[in-house]
Order: C-alpha cells, then sequence, then structure tokens
C-alpha cells in the first residue's frame, strides 16, 4: 500500500537512505552540507537504522570515509551540496575508477563567489566528467524514487560505479511537498542484501584497491570505465522498469512532455521542468505546438534516445542552470548539440542560462523562451545562439 | 491551477512566518489536498523581512516558482508595510490580513487599498493572552484560515491538535496554548468594511 504524506526533498532523501539501511553514512555533519545526515544521524540515534555513521572533519574526508568502507564491502551514502561537493573533487575520481557503488545524494546549490547558497546547478555540473552517474530530479517525490533506484542501479553486475542522485536546493529540498512513500519492506526487498563482488574484508579472496597504475595498464582501465559508464543505460532503464512494478511510477532515461508532435521544444532539468510543464500546457491551449523534454539522466548522457526524441523539432530551446564559460553556452547546451550533430536534418537550438545562484525563473520566463522559438521558426533567423533569461538589464 | 490557492507570507526572522506558511500546508494536506509550502532563503537573522509562501490545490502542484500572483497576503509585522510593498500582485478580489492593534480604516489608509480585501487581528494580544509570548505566528495561521475558508474550521482545529500532539509532544501547556490562540483568532479577525 502507498503511503501518502508531505515532506521536504531533504526528508524524503533522508527517508529513502532509512528505509535502505545502508552500512555506513559518512558525512561532514554542518553547511555547506544538508539536512540530510542531520535527519539521518537522529535515525540512528533512535535506533531505526543500524547504520554506523561517520561524521568526519571535512568533504574531502567524508568521500574519503565512504571510499575506504565502500571498499571493505559495505554499502556506503553520504550527501553533499555546493561548496562541499566541489571539496569531494578528488576522492570522487578516486570513488569511480575504483568502480565503488557508493550513493550521494546532492542538493544542486551555486559555488561561491560572489558567496551565494542558493539552488543552481554549478556544483554536480562542475562534476560531470569525474566517472559519476548523475541523476536528476525534478521534486520530492523523484529525488526519493531516484534514491532507491541509484542503490540497486550502482550496484549492478555490469555496472559497479557510483551514482550521485541530484535535487535543486532550496526549491525542493526545503519545500513541504506531497509525496507517495513506499513500505519499508518493500524498499528493502528492492535493494536488497549487498554482497560485493569483491571487497578488502573478504578473507577468502583477497583484493587490492587503488593501487598505482602504471601507463602500460591505465588507459584500458580508464577504458573499463567508460564501459561500464556506457552499459549503465541499459541497467538503469531496466532498474527503472522494475521500480514501475513496484511503484506505478514509470521512470526511464529523460521525460517527453507533450512531445509527440512538437514542432517547439525545451530541453531543461529538475525542478524549473514543473514550472516549464505549466507553460507547456498553457500554450497548448493556445494551439501552439510546445513541447518539453527533461533530463533525468545527465551522466552517461542519451545521446542516441534524445536525439532520436528531438528530431522533429522545428526549434529547439536548451536551459541550463549553470555557467561552463565555454562561451558558447551551458553544459547542458553542448551535450544536446553534440547529440544532434550526427542527424542530417538539425533544429536550429539556443541555449538559456537561467536561474544561477536561485533567481528565480517563472511560467512567464519559460513562455518568452517559446516566444523567442516562434519567433526563430517564422523568420529563420536563429540570432544570438548564447542567451540568458531573467537577466536584469 | 485554476484550483490553486496561493498564499503569501510576511513577517520577520523570528516570528514563525515560515512555520505558519508550512503548518497551513500541513493542515491542507491533512484534508485530502495537494499542497506546497516554502521559505524563500534570504540572509537569516532575527527581525530580517523574511517572505515564505503556501499553495493549496485539489490537483497535483508542478510549479516551483514564488508567488507573484497571491490569493492571500498575510502581514504577520505591520511594520513590514513601510518597508516592502506586501500587496504587490495580490489578485483582485482576494484578500490582505495584517496583524494590527489599529483600525481597518487606518490600515486601509497605509496600503494603497484596490482591488481586495482587507482584514485584521491583535494576533499580539491574542499571542500574549494564550501562550505569554508574543507568537503572532499561529493566530495569523487561524486567521488566514478563516478569511479564505479553505479548511471547514472544525477539521482544521482537529487537524492541528494532531500537528501540536506531535511537535510539542512534551509541552502540554504551549499546545493547549496554541489550540486556544487558533480558536480565538478564527472568532477575532475582522474584515474591514468602509
Amino acid at each position: 500500500m502507498p503511503i501518502r504524506d508531505r515532506m521536504s526533498g531533504n526528508e524524503a532523501v533522508a527517508l529513502a537512505m532509512k528505509q535502505i539501511n545502508p552500512d555506513v553514512l559518512a558525512a561532514f555533519p554542518i553547511t555547506p552540507s544538508t539536512e540530510i545526515p542531520q535527519i539521518f544521524s537522529q535515525y540512528v540515534s533512535d535506533q531505526q537504522v543500524d547504520s554506523e555513521l561517520i561524521l568526519v572533519e571535512s568533504e574531502h574526508s567524508a568521500m574519503s570515509a565512504c571510499i575506504g568502507s565502500q571498499s571493505a564491502g559495505a554499502r556506503t551514502m553520504t550527501a553533499t551540496s555546493s561548496a562541499g561537493l566541489a571539496l569531494m573533487w578528488e576522492m570522487l575520481y578516486v570513488a569511480a575508477s575504483n568502480r565503488l557503488p557508493i550513493t550521494m545524494a546532492v542538493v544542486n546549490r551555486a559555488l561561491s563567489g560572489p558567496i551565494n547558497i542558493n539552488a543552481d546547478h554549478s556544483d554536480s555540473m562542475g562534476a560531470r566528467d569525474s566517472g559519476w552517474i548523475q541523476i536528476y530530479s525534478e521534486n520530492n517525490q523523484e529525488a526519493y524514487d531516484n534514491y532507491i533506484q541509484a542503490v540497486r542501479i550502482a550496484e549492478h553486475p555490469e555496472v559497479q560505479l557510483p551514482v550521485m542522485v541530484c535535487q535543486d536546493g532550496f526549491i525542493t529540498s526545503h519545500s513541504i511537498e506531497n509525496i507517495e512513500l513506499l513500505e519499508d519492506e518493500s524498499v528493502k526487498s528492492f535493494v536488497s542484501d549487498y554482497s560485493p563482488a569483491f571487497s578488502l574484508l573478504n578473507s577468502e579472496e583477497y583484493a587490492a584497491v587503488g593501487p598505482y597504475d602504471s601507463p602500460a595498464y591505465y588507459m584500458e582501465h580508464k577504458r573499463q570505465q567508460a564501459e561500464a559508464m556506457k552499459k549503465s543505460l541499459s541497467a538503469i532503464r531496466e532498474v527503472s522498469r522494475a521500480f514501475e512494478s513496484l511503484s506505478g511510477r514509470k521512470y526511464d532515461l529523460f521525460e517527453s512532455y507533450r512531445m509527440e508532435d512538437a514542432e517547439l521544444a525545451i530541453v531543461i532539468v529538475n525542478s524549473a521542468a514543473g514550472t516549464a510543464k505549466e507553460a507547456v500546457d498553457r500554450l497548448r491551449k493556445q494551439g501552439k505546438k510546445a513541447g518539453l523534454v527533461k533530463i533525468r539522466v545527465f551522466r552517461p548522457f542519451p545521446h542516441e534516445q534524445i536525439a532520436a526524441a528531438l528530431s522533429k523539432v522545428k526549434v529547439l530551446g536548451i536551459l541550463d542552470r549553470s555557467e561552463s564559460f565555454s562561451s558558447i553556452g551551458g553544459p547542458l547546451f553542448a551535450e544536446i548539440r553534440a547529440a544532434l550533430y550526427p542527424a542530417a536534418e538539425r533544429p536550429p537550438a539556443v541555449n538559456y542560462i537561467y536561474g544561477l545562484g536561485g533567481r528565480d525563473v517563472t511560467i512567464d520566463h519559460i513562455e518568452s523562451v517559446f516566444a523567442d522559438l516562434e519567433k526563430i521558426q517564422s523568420t529563420n533567423e536563429t540570432g544570438q545562439e548564447y542567451r540568458y533569461l531573467g537577466l536584469r538589464e | 491551477m485554476e484550483n490553486m490557492m496561493e498564499v503569501r507570507w510576511h513577517g520577520r526572522g523570528g516570528q514563525g512566518a515560515k512555520t505558519a506558511a508550512l503548518l497551513l500546508a500541513d493542515a491542507a494536506f491533512n484534508t485530502g489536498k495537494y499542497v506546497q509550502g516554502f521559505p524563500e532563503y534570504g540572509p537569516e537573522r532575527m527581525g530580517a523581512p523574511i517572505t515564505a509562501y503556501t499553495r493549496i490545490s485539489s490537483e497535483p502542484i508542478r510549479i516551483h516558482s514564488n508567488i507573484y500572483e497571491p490569493d492571500y497576503v498575510v502581514v504577520v509585522d505591520e511594520t513590514l508595510i513601510d518597508v516592502v510593498e506586501v500587496t504587490k500582485g495580490l489578485k483582485p478580489g482576494g484578500a490582505v490580513l495584517v496583524n494590527t492593534q489599529r483600525s481597518g480604516e487606518a490600515v486601509r489608509k497605509q496600503l494603497k487599498h484596490q482591488d481586495f480585501e482587507i482584514y485584521t487581528i491583535d494576533a499580539q494580544k491574542i499571542s500574549l493572552e494564550t501562550l505569554g509570548k508574543n507568537f503572532p505566528n499561529t493566530p495569523m495561521l487561524g486567521a488566514v484560515v478563516k478569511v479564505s475558508g479553505i479548511i471547514g474550521d472544525e477539521d482544521f482545529i482537529q487537524s492541528m491538535e494532531e500537528s501540536f500532539q506531535h511537535k510539542f509532544a512534551s509541552k502540554e501547556d504551549v499546545k493547549e496554548g496554541n489550540m486556544q490562540a487558533l480558536k480565538r483568532s478564527l472568532q477575532e479577525v475582522v474584515k474591514y468594511e468602509e
């Protein structure tokens, strides 16, 4: 029986962690970490989980502790945000290259400076090449569902990679919304017990984790890592299907919203997708063929599937909630354009940087994007491709 | 979207406007609604102006932006009227609720009165008499429920009884004081008539 409840995105993820009941949660207990480890620490104190809680002195140490613990054979997780994720940088690569299926909740917030604590995707987008699978969530429900799925994706025999599950800081992390929860037993059986193929504490079969890799082998190991990332696409879909039969909630690599006959489409990530769906509905009521693609899995990037989904679109708007300072647009724009490059016919595409440092994005903002796309369609002139949305003049 | 009620709360850090915004969402959730309750985060300091929001709908809520055209505005601290334009974007036919000891007439003169209703309530007095301290958010919560009619009085009282039972599990007198404050606010909120 699904459980009707209401809670914040932070509470939802902490609850998912409680239901998963990991062996270890290692986290830095104060800002810039999130409320998630704080809520989880209450579960530990109340003996509602039997996890080992390791409170460390920095986020670098948090990820280091996760690496040690997961290598030992313990199902391990953590949570962080913003500068905290930035401080983990070095260790993110170590976790991924050692093929450790750690899961991490990331609450997307801006990086300083200027000093800002509000929602944007600079933190996780900056970590996009670290070898972690990245899954994004529109609301508390998706953050909860994605986290439960993340454990199975990470530990999938074909994958064996760490996964970060992202949601927008404050906008969903601190907002109370309705949610449908699974029963503890359902989550427990969905994730099942963790039995690693290799672990440091397995006295039957010795293993080494993280040794020096000479030029004679390093590249082959990187290639294997890249292959695992590629294979994870089908593993993610497999886990999504299993989750759907458990929960009734359907997930894929991305969500196509009113895309069947869409001529004008936008691509977007996380909480603003909900606002954008309202804009799409308004435009549809006016008879305009508007649609939306919401990216769920950004790493690995589902190039082929995205290209197919966008193949019939006439004009495309791609919205980035982070800057990459490439001078030609944000990270999502780069990926989408790369995905479309092999296509015989490519729609003109424009990029909008929006919502940096928590700048609010409204239905009107999104409608103005569609108005721009409509203009491009009618005039056949793309104009400036790299734009800012909601910028004060 | 048509079936959505949107409330914007104006208070100062420490007065509990955020808590009230979340409690309103909670109460509506208990009557089967879809809800959203969230604060606008800025520098969190005692006394700084803060804004919080509540959305209540009979359908799932997807929008994730702030509220610019509220149906109701709740002013927990009337000194903010001179600092921020509290009724900005307030929908025609909507209402503003002000915590004040002054008359509705005096409040009307201070607000740029347009096409919305004005309600007043002395939340400070209610709070001092029921809780012994100035926590104006609880009476303001009762007032907005009364004025909007989003939840029936009895359902609301029952729902809050459960919430406070949980929130103040070990403080029976605090729970009782808050319940008294809510009940009085349902009675004492006054509509300004010209």
